[in-house]
């Protein structure tokens, strides 16, 4: 195939992946509303607080945190019940499907586009967006594969439909780069990019659900708790999923903000750091993340305080791509606008 | 830090509701205050906070010109604006006390905290709590094996594992019932240390970043081809350069730039892109050395001693020979033009003040591939295809003699007349490679010969960089460790019931995350299963 033919191809998976995770969104939000009084028998929130009774009780509710066990209540024998369940169960699965089908084509768009242009896939706005999609999606499959993390598929999938729409408004055929962008810290420094804000993306994505689960746990009352949020793991584990989906982020950021960074703009600028747009969001990305991981030690400002410190990196980072791309004019402006 | 916060949080409880501290418990209660997690914590988001003008607000250091602007644009913000450092908030008073304020509560977290991490490396491992059934996993099993036998393989097995470990046998002496051994394991030690290193590593990287910008400069010269650059004050377009830097410490190399390559894309959709920029010439090292080729382009810069040379940017230099009304020649060679969009329409300005009757100036634009919209010269493509120099003219008097410096691409009209056609308009010369235009009233004329093109180096010289680098990297590694090692405690606790050994197994972790039960069974059921081995030596038992 020509360079021609492998942008072609590239297009049409991006597109495909597009349409492909607004159905899967879809069926997770279907999956969501079919649980709606799908109800828990056990408390899935039992935590291995000093509380437990037994060594033995502890240690099965500790493997069991994140696990999410549904049953039907009533005696079990409620087949309206039953059924609710039972599709729930399967739009999920479907949702899931739809998400791997909509990775690969991703993935064969990322990697086409790679061949059209010659060179690395992520040179300007639009590739970052594909390339930094692709990173997010791989991380939740990830996820699902070795931990419970379904239940983060439709604010992922969503997430995906709406950035891979913005994306085609910042489209550019493609092309070759700019010589500043000639380099292989094209490679080192925006692929840590990309997974770092990919990582960025599940974390506020799990940071959001800790929020909303942990203040139905305050409020609902006992025998109120039915529906969807009671079938996903404890706010307790949801935190610890945040936290550790930002703290493998964080190194990654760093290096991608404060080492490759500093060391290209050296080389192909002639100085290190210049308080560039682009240098200042990334630096408050970096800070507003070293504040959450500060947060979550210290007494007063772990869990609600610590979530919202999460939310507010992630929308700096966000601004950081998109908003400086937009708005402030800087060194780092091949974005393609 | 959550400890000593925890502290300061009763302290500051406590500063409420009672009468005025004395000064010197108010200064210990200031110290605790600042040094406090929250208070780092807060004033990490005010970093943050305090950087946003920093990204919207136009820089004196990053963008001069654009200040300029933002000043004509804004006539009321701007005196507010300035008087608030906006135009330099990285070096503003604010900024800087928050930053300052940052590193004083750093250090002095880091320096107590370095206190208790020694003590603490040399600490020996924790007693076991009374009761296990208390702790989130623990586990239990009865044997007929002897508590020693129990309490040496345990500890063996964990020193193995490189676990620092101490066994306390039970008392030989002591009834049975009372008897107890214990094994106490701890673990994870580096992970406070990548704690402290990456701390320490952040206060370093600030020390060589103050380095560079106290001892370090930066200059930026346009040099044509054919023409030269050697490395002194004098010969700079700007500079600037740190307090303590002294100007005797400039590398004394020099260059000669011999061509310059600029390849553009031709067609398709990223028409007239950059691709590539090439400068090569000869430089010398210092004076007296042998001089050597050199080929710098983007992203390959020239290392000369303990400068840098940088390409930064490219641009076209007509070259012109203005003759004033008696036919003298007054100005000859190329002159740069500043490129303006991506198809390199570019301005400048040519100064002839040695031309009489009166002096002469000329301002317009040089455009590289000149094509007509409908009137109006423009450039099509930034590869030099058709070379095109169009002109507005002046006479009378340059302003140079004033003695107060003037920009070379700017032409001061106040003592200026703009040269006009018959009907009243202003004279608009378009000349191509080649040709010569005469100047209505004799006041001469100017020739466009040809055409060079320029090169923009950035010169300069950070001190620190390779330790900002070094810190940097070990920040990073002190990262990895702080976040992911683990502090883990476990004990193994023998008792003897009714002539059998009852083996208690418990571990507790300082941070939360790890599957403790899972743990436990394993180290239980290694501890059932495994066959009795010889004792560890003396140096396996120093490990941990």
């Amino acid at each position: 195939m020509d360079t021609q033919q492998w942008a072609t191809l590239s297009n049409n998976m991006v597109a495909a992946a597009t349409v492909i995770f607004g159905l899967a969104c879809i069926a997770y939000l279907v999956e969501w509303s079919s649980s709606r009084r799908v109800a828990v028998a056990a408390p899935v929130a039992a935590e291995a607080k000093a509380t437990a009774e037994g060594t033995e009780a502890a240690r099965s509710a500790q493997g069991s945190a994140t696990a999410v066990k549904v049953a039907a209540t009533g005696g079990g024998g409620d087949d309206t019940q039953a059924r609710r369940d039972e599709t729930a169960e399967r739009f999920g699965r479907i949702g899931l499907g739809l998400t791997v089908l909509a990775w690969l084509c991703l993935l064969v768009g990322v990697v086409s586009r790679g061949l059209a242009a010659e060179r690395v896939p992520w040179g300007n706005m639009y590739e970052f967006a594909t390339a930094g999609l692709l990173v997010v999606t791989t991380i939740y499959l990830g996820l699902v594969r070795f931990t419970n993390a379904r239940w983060l598929g439709g604010v992922v999938t969503g997430f995906a439909v709406c950035m891979l729409g913005l994306a085609f408004l910042a489209y550019v055929p493609a092309g070759p780069l700019v010589p500043a962008l000639n380099s292989y810290w094209l490679f080192l420094h925006v692929s840590a990019a990309a997974i770092a804000g990919g990582a960025f993306t599940i974390g506020a994505a799990a940071s959001i659900f800790y929020l909303v689960k942990s203040r139905a746990e305050r409020e609902t009352p006992e025998d109120g708790r039915d529906g969807y949020l009671w079938r996903l793991p404890s706010s307790a584990a949801i935190d610890q999923l945040a936290y550790r989906v930002h703290a493998f982020a964080f190194p990654i950021w760093t290096f991608a903000a404060l080492i490759a960074g500093p060391i290209w703009a050296e080389h192909a600028w002639g100085r290190y750091w210049g308080w560039d747009p682009k240098e200042v969001w990334a630096f408050i990305t970096w800070v507003v993340y070293a504040g959450y991981l500060h947060a979550r030690a210290t007494a007063g400002w772990r869990g609600k305080a610590a979530a919202i410190i999460a939310l507010i990196g992630f929308a700096t980072f966000l601004f950081d791509f998109i908003g400086v791309n937009l708005l402030a004019s800087g060194h780092h402006t091949y974005s393609g606008l | 830090m959550t400890q000593l916060s925890d502290k300061t949080s009763r302290t500051r409880d406590f500063a409420r509701t009672a009468p005025p501290l004395p000064p010197r418990q108010f200064a210990r209660w200031f110290w605790r205050q600042l040094t406090s997690m929250r208070t780092a914590l807060l004033l990490l988001l005010l970093l943050a906070l305090g950087a946003i003008p920093g990204s919207f607000i136009p820089q004196t250091k990053v963008d001069p010109a654009a200040v300029i602007r933002f000043g004509r644009d804004h006539q009321t913000l701007t005196p507010i604006f300035d008087r608030l450092g906006l135009f330099s908030v990285f070096s503003s008073p604010w900024f800087s006390a928050v930053y300052l304020l940052l590193m004083v509560s750093l250090i002095g977290c880091i320096v107590p905290r370095s206190f208790v991490y020694f003590r603490a490396l040399r600490a020996r491992p924790p007693k076991a709590p009374a009761r296990f059934d208390r702790l989130p996993a623990s586990t239990s099993y009865e044997t007929d094996e002897s508590p020693d036998e129990v309490l040496e393989r345990a500890g063996a097995m964990l020193r193995r594992r490189r676990w620092r470990v101490d066994v306390d046998t039970p008392d030989a002496d002591a009834p049975e019932t009372d008897a107890v051994g214990v094994v106490r394991a701890e673990k994870g030690f580096l992970r406070e240390a990548g704690n402290l290193t990456f701390h320490i590593a952040a206060v370093i990287v600030l020390i060589a970043v103050a380095m560079g910008s106290l001892w370090g400069y930066k200059g930026s010269v346009i040099v044509v081809e054919g023409e030269g650059f050697s490395n002194t004050l004098t010969q700079y377009d700007d500079f600037s350069a740190g307090g303590l830097f002294d100007p005797g410490e400039l590398t004394p190399f020099s260059l000669q730039l011999d061509r310059f390559d600029a390849r553009f894309q031709i067609g398709g959709p990223q028409e007239g892109q950059p691709l590539e920029f090439d400068a090569q010439g000869t430089y010398v090292p210092q004076p007296g050395a042998d001089s050597q080729p050199f080929d710098i382009q983007v992203n390959h810069p020239l290392d000369i001693g303990d400068s840098t040379v940088f390409l930064v940017g490219q641009g076209y230099a007509p070259v012109v020979t203005v003759r004033d009304g008696q036919g003298e020649v007054v100005f000859s060679g190329p002159v740069p033009f500043l490129p303006e969009d991506a198809s390199y329409t570019s301005t400048g300005v040519i100064k002839a003040p040695d031309a009489s009757p009166e002096e002469l100036g000329f301002e317009g634009f040089f455009l590289p591939t000149a094509v007509m919209d409908g009137n109006i010269p423009r450039s099509a493509h930034p590869a030099a295809a058709n070379p095109a120099l169009a002109l507005f003219v002046y006479t009378g008097d340059l302003g140079l003699g004033s003695g107060l410096p003037q920009s070379v691409f700017a032409l001061d009209k106040d003592g200026l007349t703009q040269v006009q056609t018959a009907d009243g308009k202003p004279l608009r010369l378009l000349l191509q490679p080649g040709q010569t235009a005469k100047i209505p009233g004799g006041a001469g004329s100017i020739s466009f010969d040809g055409v060079r093109q320029f090169a923009r180096f950035e010169i300069g010289h950070s001190p620190g960089k390779l330790l900002a680098l070094g810190a940097a990297v070990l920040g990073i590694a002190g990262l990895l460790a702080s976040l992911f090692i683990r502090p883990r405690r476990a004990w193994v606790r023998t008792r003897r019931r009714d002539g059998r050994t009852l083996v208690e197994v418990a571990r507790l972790d300082r941070v939360s995350g790890a599957d403790l039960g899972a743990d436990v069974d394993q180290l239980t059921a290694e501890l059932r299963q495994q066959r009795p081995e010889p004792p560890p030596t003396a140096a396996e038992s120093r490990k941990g």
